[in-house]
């Protein structure tokens, strides 16, 4: 259907970002594709090393799924997007598609091993979530092809991951957010991830940031260097949500709670909890 | 004179409060436009229209949703319940009262929205925490009360439903 009707379809899915951009003009498809009459396309799954989503898995679906908390972080995400009727419509696939540099989702998965199966009239290719997001509000799909279903690999053991996002209230999208995913073997990092969102036009990896923290005991001083070299690579613009030196000082406060909490994890403590309001 | 564009309507079927309305609708027509204007029910109320202030809230198959962000074709087939479906025979629901009595409101506006809000909550937990009182609120804005006479609405709403 996308193939006949051309560029100037849209695909709905959600719509908590879609229709607002409509109401305002700033999208004028000729058509719209609606997703959510087709069944099958919400669900959870464990597929033994991995997760796999339904694109259209509601973010309220995350929220209340015990599968879901396999992956902390993926609970910490899902449950503090928006608010409860956002959640009940918006999706995974949409936010994912969206591309919005604000997005939840993008920056959540960037820190795990994330692949999108995209659907289209050739067949199915997955692409690995840092190459699907390309540019603000811009992903890989070509115009005829769609989300199908979102896979995340399960981190291996000794792995403890966290997600925290500023909002100033909860209808509204965070003025920063820090996505961590490590991995402790006697009480030491061997592995660690660290994504931004909302400091840039993609979600950002703070590279520096995690080789910090590769071979060292996560103690508060590892984890205040660490936060500090994510500063430098935040990228925000000023806006309503606060200007560049705010932004950049909030990533820090962000990435050092996000590590704690991810440190904490790993060691098998339970931590609730994690999208923070003004 | 340039000729105006003919809109397609499309038919829909939608169950309100246990009602089923059959309407065409311009496709471009959000669900709120249609419960105000198509089945008359002006107790949803449009705030902001742009989706964050949820007075305009209904519950969609017993969810709370926005419903100035979703199209009414979006709601073919499914059942919708509105403020004005709280009251059953001619008695307000647990929660109304809670709100009348407790001085939940003063304006009224947001309060359609607030009180369906409550009822996904109370619908899955009648024991709620303060904290998942207001998560479960957090899409509903209020300019008048401040909050605190709606927080404490619902804890007497859950009470009284715990009681039966």
């Amino acid at each position: 259907m996308l193939g006949q009707l051309g560029e100037g379809a849209k695909l709905l899915a959600g719509g908590q970002s879609l229709i607002p951009l409509l109401k305002l003009r700033f999208a004028n498809p000729e058509h719209l594709v609606d997703l959510n009459f087709i069944s099958g396309t919400s669900f959870i799954k464990d597929a033994g090393s991995a997760l796999r989503f339904g694109a259209m898995t509601r973010h309220a679906e995350f929220e209340n799924a015990p599968l879901a908390r396999r992956i902390p972080v993926l609970h910490d995400c899902a449950s503090g997007i928006a608010d409860v009727q956002v959640r009940n419509r918006g999706t995974i696939g949409g936010s994912l598609a969206e591309a919005d540099p604000s997005g939840d989702w993008a920056n959540a998965l960037l820190t795990l091993d994330t692949t999108i199966h995209c659907l289209g009239p050739n067949g199915t290719r997955a692409i690995q979530l840092k190459d699907f997001i390309t540019d603000a509000y811009t992903s890989a799909l070509a115009h005829d092809e769609l989300v199908s279903e979102v896979e995340v690999r399960i981190p291996p053991a000794g792995s403890g991951g966290a997600y925290v996002a500023f909002k100033r209230s909860a209808p509204v999208y965070p003025s920063a957010s820090a996505a961590v995913q490590l991995t402790l073997v006697d009480d030491v990092c061997q592995q660690a991830a660290i994504a931004l969102g909302c400091v840039g036009l993609t979600s950002i990896r703070a590279t520096e940031a995690e080789a910090e923290m590769r071979g060292k005991r996560l103690d508060d001083k590892t984890i205040a260097t660490a936060a500090e070299a994510a500063r430098a690579v935040a990228d925000p613009q000023s806006d309503m949500r606060g200007s560049v030196e705010y932004k950049r000082q909030l990533v820090v406060a962000l990435v050092k709670r996000a590590i704690t909490i991810a440190t904490r994890r790993a060691r098998g403590e339970q931590v609730e909890g994690t999208h923070l309001y003004a | 004179m340039p000729e105006a564009a003919t809109i397609e309507k499309l038919a829909v079927q939608i169950k309100v409060n246990g009602k089923t309305y059959a309407r065409e609708v311009e496709p471009r027509s959000l669900l709120v436009e249609f419960l105000r204007e198509a089945c008359d029910l002006t107790g949803t109320h449009v705030g902001c229209d742009t989706s964050y202030c949820g007075a305009c809230t209904v519950l969609l198959n017993g969810l709370a949703v926005k419903s100035c962000t979703i199209l009414a074709v979006q709601a073919d087939g499914v059942e919708i319940t509105t403020v004005e479906g709280l009251e059953k025979d001619g008695q307000f629901h647990p929660i109304q009262k809670a709100f009348g009595e407790s001085y939940g409101l003063q304006c009224g506006y947001c309060t359609p929205g607030l009180m369906l809000s409550a009822h996904q909550l109370l619908s899955k937990n009648l024991e709620p925490s303060e904290d998942e009182i207001r998560n479960a609120l957090a899409g509903n804005t209020c300019r008048c009360t401040g909050y605190m006479n709606v927080f404490k609405a619902i804890r007497i709403a859950s009470r009284n439903m715990r009681e039966g």
